[in-house]
């Protein structure tokens, strides 16, 4: 991203608080259906949602993007390939002038697909992959999701698809392993890309054990800083900021300002990692449509309003990373106006700390498509059937012909 | 790279989308995929009208742009041209 300014004038983090006309940064998951199971899923995927949009309504979608000119959107899922109707959408929104990056595990991507992709200049694929090497990678992703990744990129690079992307979510288990993934990405001709580990979606459940070590973010900050432009970060890393040197990129939370995820069943919420009903601002069936949600929801009108550090206010280094990730804190239970809970100053540790030891209180992901894990339950509702308290007789049916019934002699 | 000549002929490369924000404008090129942002409204008026004008100098008049901010208009050009956004027209 560049900035193009012929006089110094007010910062561009300063004109995206309040808002754009239409997102830059737009996720749209077609599906919570996915073959995977990852234990960090940001979306809580697994099943298919029967209200999921039809191809006609996600054209519907495609459609207003382009009128609104947004000039590509972030596809991911759940498993986006496993949409029967996946490269039908693809091949529309490209022709409509949207180009589609999206992200896989790399279940479809076959020889086939993979030279179809690499046909088409307004496509770009991200590749999921969460350690370096199977051990690490598996126990987060899934027994075979390793192979599923290598075989795919190297199908990628053998059909000549050049610069896609590998895309890898940090945890404690991976951060080591940051020089090993760049030579991972490197063998394929792809560009590593690293984002934050959420506490989103399943991922709340396993945020403690996965977040990098206070040690391993400044060794993440040193390696970024020290891999520039080269590595991509979807800018997730702008709390690590406040270690000094701002990293590349606009270094904002851009929830319902620059950045919003349409979910598979249309909901839009402020951004990918929110999807909490406290952060649902619409649903692009509605009559406005999505447009009609980006411009005059009020969620997101309140998202645009100068936002006040609170907590952070008097610290230093509010300025470089206004406060954090605003999802980090809400499932992790702290003030949305005090400290992320990975702050680098250490602010956000003590606030950890008092959480109570069953977690109550802190906010769930109000939606779940999670496999079940245990079959649905069958059989007889054991219940022990008794009469109302409040009731001094019982109600008398609509087709009591008595001329009596329901006479009360007081 | 050194300023281009403001007496020449410049156009949007044909995979660069304009699109109007409060601010000024977001600029998306389908080739490189990269974004620029462009901050000022007389840079956004030079720039969309480079197409159509004879040079980017009459581009720069007709924005009513001093010559003594030429300079500054020239660096903002150079750098768009260094970002394949503004490509030199050819006849």
């Amino acid at each position: 991203m560049t900035v193009t300014e012929p006089a110094a004038g007010t910062r561009l983090v300063d004109l995206f608080e309040r808002g754009l006309n239409s997102p830059i940064c737009l996720t749209w998951e077609l599906t919570y259906a996915c073959n995977l199971a990852c234990a960090h899923c940001l979306s809580s995927s697994g099943r298919r949602d029967p209200r999921e949009l039809s191809t006609a309504e996600a054209k519907a979608v495609i459609d207003e993007l382009e009128a609104m000119q947004v000039f590509y959107v972030n596809i991911g899922g759940g498993e986006p390939t496993v949409r029967a109707d996946f490269w039908e959408l693809l091949d529309y929104a490209t022709a409509h002038h949207v180009g589609v990056k999206f992200s896989t595990n790399g279940v479809r991507i076959t020889p086939e697909a993979a030279r179809r992709l690499a046909a088409n200049d307004y496509v770009d694929v991200q590749i999921s992959l969460d350690g370096a090497t199977a051990e690490v990678n598996d126990a987060v992703r899934g027994p075979g999701s390793y192979d599923t990744a290598l075989r795919a990129m190297r199908n990628l690079a053998d059909a000549g698809m050049k610069n896609f992307k590998l895309s890898v979510v940090c945890t404690r288990h991976n951060i080591p392993q940051m020089d090993a993934f760049k030579e991972l990405a490197d063998t394929y001709g792809a560009q590593l890309r690293l984002t934050r580990l959420r506490p989103s979606g399943r991922g709340a459940d396993v945020w403690d054990e996965l977040h990098p070590t206070q040690e391993q973010q400044r060794e993440l900050y040193d390696w970024l800083l020290a891999h520039g432009e080269s590595v991509l970060t979807g800018d997730s890393f702008f709390h690590l900021s406040a270690y000094g040197q701002a990293l590349p990129g606009l270094n904002l939370c851009g929830a319902g300002r620059v950045v919003c995820l349409i979910d598979p069943v249309g909901d839009v919420y402020a951004c990918p990692f929110a999807i909490h009903e406290e952060f649902l601002a619409g649903n692009v069936r509605e009559p406005g449509g999505f447009a009609g949600v980006w411009r005059d929801s009020e969620l997101f009108r309140e998202l645009r309003e100068p936002q006040t550090g609170g907590a952070c206010s008097s610290c230093a280094f509010y300025d470089s990373c206004k406060g954090g990730c605003m999802a980090a804190k809400f499932f992790t239970g702290l003030p949305l106006d005090g400290p992320d809970p990975e702050c680098v100053q250490g602010h956000g540790e003590a606030l950890l700390a008092r959480r109570p030891e069953d977690r109550s209180g802190i906010p769930k992901p109000s939606v779940d498509h999670s496999r079940r894990t245990a079959p649905a339950r069958r059989g007889p509702v054991p219940l022990q059937l008794t009469r109302r308290p409040d009731l001094e007789r019982p109600p008398v049916s609509a087709c009591a012909e008595d001329p009596l019934a329901g006479l009360r002699v007081t | 790279m050194s300023e281009i000549d403001l007496d020449r002929a410049w156009d949007l490369h044909p995979q660069v989308s304009v699109r109007p924000e409060p601010f000024g404008a977001l600029l998306y090129h389908f080739g490189t995929r990269k974004l620029s942002f462009l901050k000022d409204l007389r840079l956004l008026a030079v720039v969309q009208s480079l197409g159509d004008a004879p040079t980017a100098r009459a581009a720069c008049t007709a924005a009513g742009i001093p010559d003594s901010d030429l300079a500054r208009y020239n660096a903002a050009l150079t750098a768009l041209v260094s970002s394949s956004m503004v490509v030199e027209r050819t006849p």
